[in-house]
């Protein structure tokens, strides 16, 4: 990445770095699809924590008055699985997506702040980190996801690491979004207007808009619950006048708009699929766009309805339940959009357009069972019963996982080059299509047969179907860990010795695919002009008198230059003169310092927090300060070739 | 301008646009807090409520603070003229501003503390400190904002031709005195007001 600086300046420590190969180039590296990389790997580990957690959870409830695991144990255990899964695996698993995807998909080189690129990673692993040491350090958080006051001022619910640890991800989120929004706006290729962007783009915008203005609420309500535990402030306290109620507005204005966070970047990617493996354009794609972003808005006005049992009156709830019945509409119309895209198609039954379908119709009736909670009276008898696990469930599991590993097995030749196997993946498909409903369709009856949440054991009083319908579930963690076994065995296997791919396994429709498999770190050699919505399916196809696709011969098209042809032409076109953002270590540097600020806002241990943002300054300081080798945000002179570049690195 | 702005879409520069991004952001910060302060406004656990606030005083120093935008409109108009001595002088000017802005909530909430009024007093309290204590970390924050700007003109890392550079620590500095508008009317004037009818 550094070709271009040829050895002009003496080196020190704001030189940038310039390893390409290795540990180092990884872990300073700004290149998008890189760190869209480690996040992916860092989701997995992430995943895997997780789903062992739910394997604990579903021991301990696979019959009736076990014992496996002490009550704090599980409080512990199921609190994590709900954080771990939320934070750290379908938040980072769509930006993993966001990274690799964006600046490809919009034909940029890079996003438009890498080293904040970088900076976001860092603080979702050690956020990520920070959360689990909780369980070394005296124990997990405790008191759910949800860290309802006042439960959660209590001194043994250790929900001070949930305070600190989510506000870590949270920044992580936060300066992921300006970046991401930026990119999106600011970064397209010439021609590509609003309406002509990918639609995983378009729902990229609106997550991003939607991480801009959720995670500051977040933020404060975490702030609130810090200065309650650590310092003694009266915010939720019950005793002084303070009001839990708060809690739970606050909490909430985040953590619905948290799931139209992690569900429409699924819809994006299901978006994007469908039409490929239907071989049609995506169906009413202004709707699908607008839909999307009148979720993003209505998704602010229907939070109260995770409260409709606590004390927020009759008009609130009144008001709430339209509301959240009212966002099923653009929901709905997406649904019908994706089943129209593949109307009349010509399918074409891949591992990626399975998963597609099966998010389609699984968050279908997660979806179905979320309007059943929006009626109040129904919504009462199901609070806080397993009906709301099974709810959840369908439209995170079913839902954004199920896009999520669709958005894996289609862009995997993207990034490798290669094939992931489809016997295998057929394999994975079936068994947690058969799993994940094996685990979560019992959990409806269980629920309304009123099996009661965040119990560490199942009560004998709840009868024998009950107690069949926990053993059904528990079964189905097994056919789960299973299948997600054949997806890890098949992931490996692929990475090392998968069939080559090709640059367009798919017939694809969106540019993305002018680039190699894998891209060169500059993406495109040449910027590509965008004339057309799915512009690369236009760049292969002409339509003939009755409409259909016809083969444009290749060189038939005059803007027909593919990245490859033109990477391997002459050695202008080589990259060499394209300058890329330099890797850097501050991003690192500056984020390290967020561990001691974080173990010293937990004390409180003001030596340690003073330390931390000495720290978090210098990186700071040391990522200003640091030469501008490639004019990736303030050289003004890189427009002119002949401009000598030692002057840049000389400051 | 700087770099490549004619080459984005939108015709802005990254940062510029990022820095809008980010602020429009920090008003929902903001407003979370001001939302439980008022919440809270007659919470006060028969502590000290509202009449505590000594308006006359926290008046100067809102000033104070107001002015300092004036400066550092000064100051980003220098930078874009070029005259980097003038752009200096008005940069220390706002940071000193800022300097007196919070030595004076410093002050402000040393007395309140000796009457009575702390932390962990009642929720009113708490919302009151946490809210203006996050605003003067805003402000503290932008004036080693300010006093790195001014020492990086002096290295010669921030150029007479960057002048983007002061504009954004200046969008970032009018906000933090926006919000302290905000904060002044809604915090201390309004209930203020409502007291006294």
């Amino acid at each position: 990445m550094s070709q271009s600086t040829p050895t002009t300046s003496r080196r020190s420590v704001f030189s940038r770095p310039r390893a390409e190969k290795g540990f180092t180039s990884w872990i300073t590296t700004t290149d998008h699809k890189r760190i869209g990389i480690m996040y992916f790997f860092t989701v997995l580990v992430f995943f895997t924590l997780g789903g062992a957690e739910s394997g604990v959870i579903r021991a301990q409830l696979a019959q009736a008055e076990m014992d496996l695991v002490t009550a704090e144990i599980y409080n512990q255990v199921f609190t994590m699985h709900g954080l771990t899964m939320v934070f750290l695996v379908v938040m980072p698993f769509g930006a993993a997506f966001f990274n690799y995807l964006i600046p490809l998909q919009i034909g940029a080189r890079d996003v438009a702040f890498p080293r904040l690129n970088a900076f976001s990673y860092w603080m979702y692993l050690f956020g990520g980190i920070f959360l689990y040491s909780s369980f070394l350090l005296g124990g997990a958080p405790n008191g759910a996801w949800t860290g309802y006051a006042p439960l959660a001022l209590d001194g043994v619910s250790n929900m001070a690491f949930y305070a600190i640890g989510l506000q870590l991800l949270g920044v992580s989120s936060l300066s992921a979004a300006v970046n991401f929004i930026v990119t999106i706006l600011n970064m397209r290729a010439p021609g590509l207007t609003f309406m002509r962007m990918p639609m995983f783009i378009w729902m990229s915008l609106v997550t991003n808009f939607l991480l801009l203005f959720a995670m500051p609420i977040i933020a404060v309500a975490l702030f609130m619950l810090q200065f309650d535990t650590v310092f003694g402030a009266q915010f939720f306290n019950p005793a002084t006048g303070g009001d839990p109620i708060l809690w739970q507005h606050l909490f909430w204005l985040f953590g619905h708009p948290e799931v139209y966070i992690m569900i429409l970047p699924a819809m994006g990617i299901v978006s994007e699929i469908l039409p490929v493996f239907s071989r049609k354009p995506l169906f009413g794609y202004a709707a699908v766009a607008f839909a999307g972003a009148a979720i993003g808005f209505i998704g602010f006005g229907v939070w109260a309805h995770h409260m409709f049992t606590s004390a927020i009156g009759p008009v609130a709830r009144s008001a709430f339940a339209l509301s959240t019945m009212f966002i099923a509409v653009p929901t709905g119309i997406k649904i019908f959009n994706w089943v129209f895209t593949m109307w009349g198609g010509k399918l074409r039954f891949t591992t990626p357009m399975l998963f597609s379908i099966g998010f389609v119709s699984m968050f279908t009736i997660g979806g179905l069972s979320g309007v059943t909670h929006a009626v109040v009276p129904h919504n009462a008898q199901q609070h806080d019963t397993y009906y709301v696990v099974a709810h959840f469930h369908y439209v995170l599991f079913g839902g954004a996982l199920f896009a999520l590993i669709a958005g894996v097995y289609y862009w995997f030749p993207k990034v490798t080059g290669r094939l992931m196997s489809e016997k295998l993946g057929r394999v994975h498909f079936w068994t947690w299509l058969l799993g994940f409903n094996l685990t979560f369709g019992p959990m409806h009856m269980s629920g309304l047969l009123g099996q009661p949440r965040r119990t560490a054991v199942l009560p004998a009083e709840l009868g024998g179907t009950v107690e069949l319908y926990n053993l059904l579930s528990s079964l189905g963690v097994v056919v789960l860990a299973v299948s997600a076994l054949v997806f890890l065995f098949n992931l490996i296997a692929s990475i090392r010795a998968g069939a080559a791919s090709g640059p367009d396994p798919w017939d694809a429709r969106t540019i993305e695919w002018l680039s190699e498999s894998p891209p060169k770190h500059y993406n495109f050699a040449e910027i590509p002009v965008v004339s057309h919505r799915d512009e690369f399916w236009h760049r292969k196809y002409a339509e003939d008198a009755a409409g259909q696709p016809v083969a444009v011969p290749a060189g038939g098209s005059e803007d027909h230059v593919t990245a490859e042809a033109a990477a391997h032409g002459e050695g202008d076109h080589d990259g060499h003169h394209i300058h890329m953002p330099d890797p850097s270590y501050w991003p690192l540097v500056m984020c390290l310092g967020f561990f001691p600020v974080a173990y010293g806002l937990l004390g409180p241990t003001p030596w340690l927090i003073g330390l931390g943002v000495v720290w978090v300054i210098i990186g700071f300081f040391g990522w200003i300060i640091e030469p501008v080798a490639e004019g990736d945000d303030d050289d003004p002179i890189v427009e002119d070739p002949a401009a000598p570049r030692s002057g840049v690195a000389a400051h | 301008m700087t770099a490549g702005v004619h080459e984005t879409t939108l015709g802005l520069d990254h940062r510029k646009l990022g820095m809008w991004v980010f602020l429009g952001s920090e008003f929902l910060f903001f407003g979370a807090f001001v939302s439980a302060y008022i919440l809270y406004l007659d919470t006060t656990a028969g502590g000290p409520g509202v009449e505590i606030f000594d308006i006359p005083f926290t008046s100067i120093s809102s000033f104070v603070l107001l002015m300092s935008s004036l400066t550092m409109v000064l100051a980003h108009n220098a930078h874009t003229r070029r005259d980097m001595r003038r752009m200096r002088m008005w940069i220390l000017a706002t940071a000193g501003q800022g300097a007196v802005f919070l030595g004076g909530q410093i002050f402000e909430f040393t007395v309140f503390y000796k009457e009575g009024l702390n932390l962990t007093q009642s929720p009113f309290a708490s919302g009151f400190f946490v809210l203006t204590g996050f605003h003067g970390l805003h402000v503290f924050v932008g004036i080693l904002l300010l006093l790195s700007l001014y020492s990086l003109t002096l290295t010669g890392k921030v150029k007479p031709d960057q002048d983007l550079k002061t504009e954004m620590i200046g969008l970032y500095w009018h906000f933090v005195d926006i919000i302290w508008v905000i904060i002044f009317t809604v915090v201390y004037l309004i209930p203020d007001l409502l007291m006294e009818a």
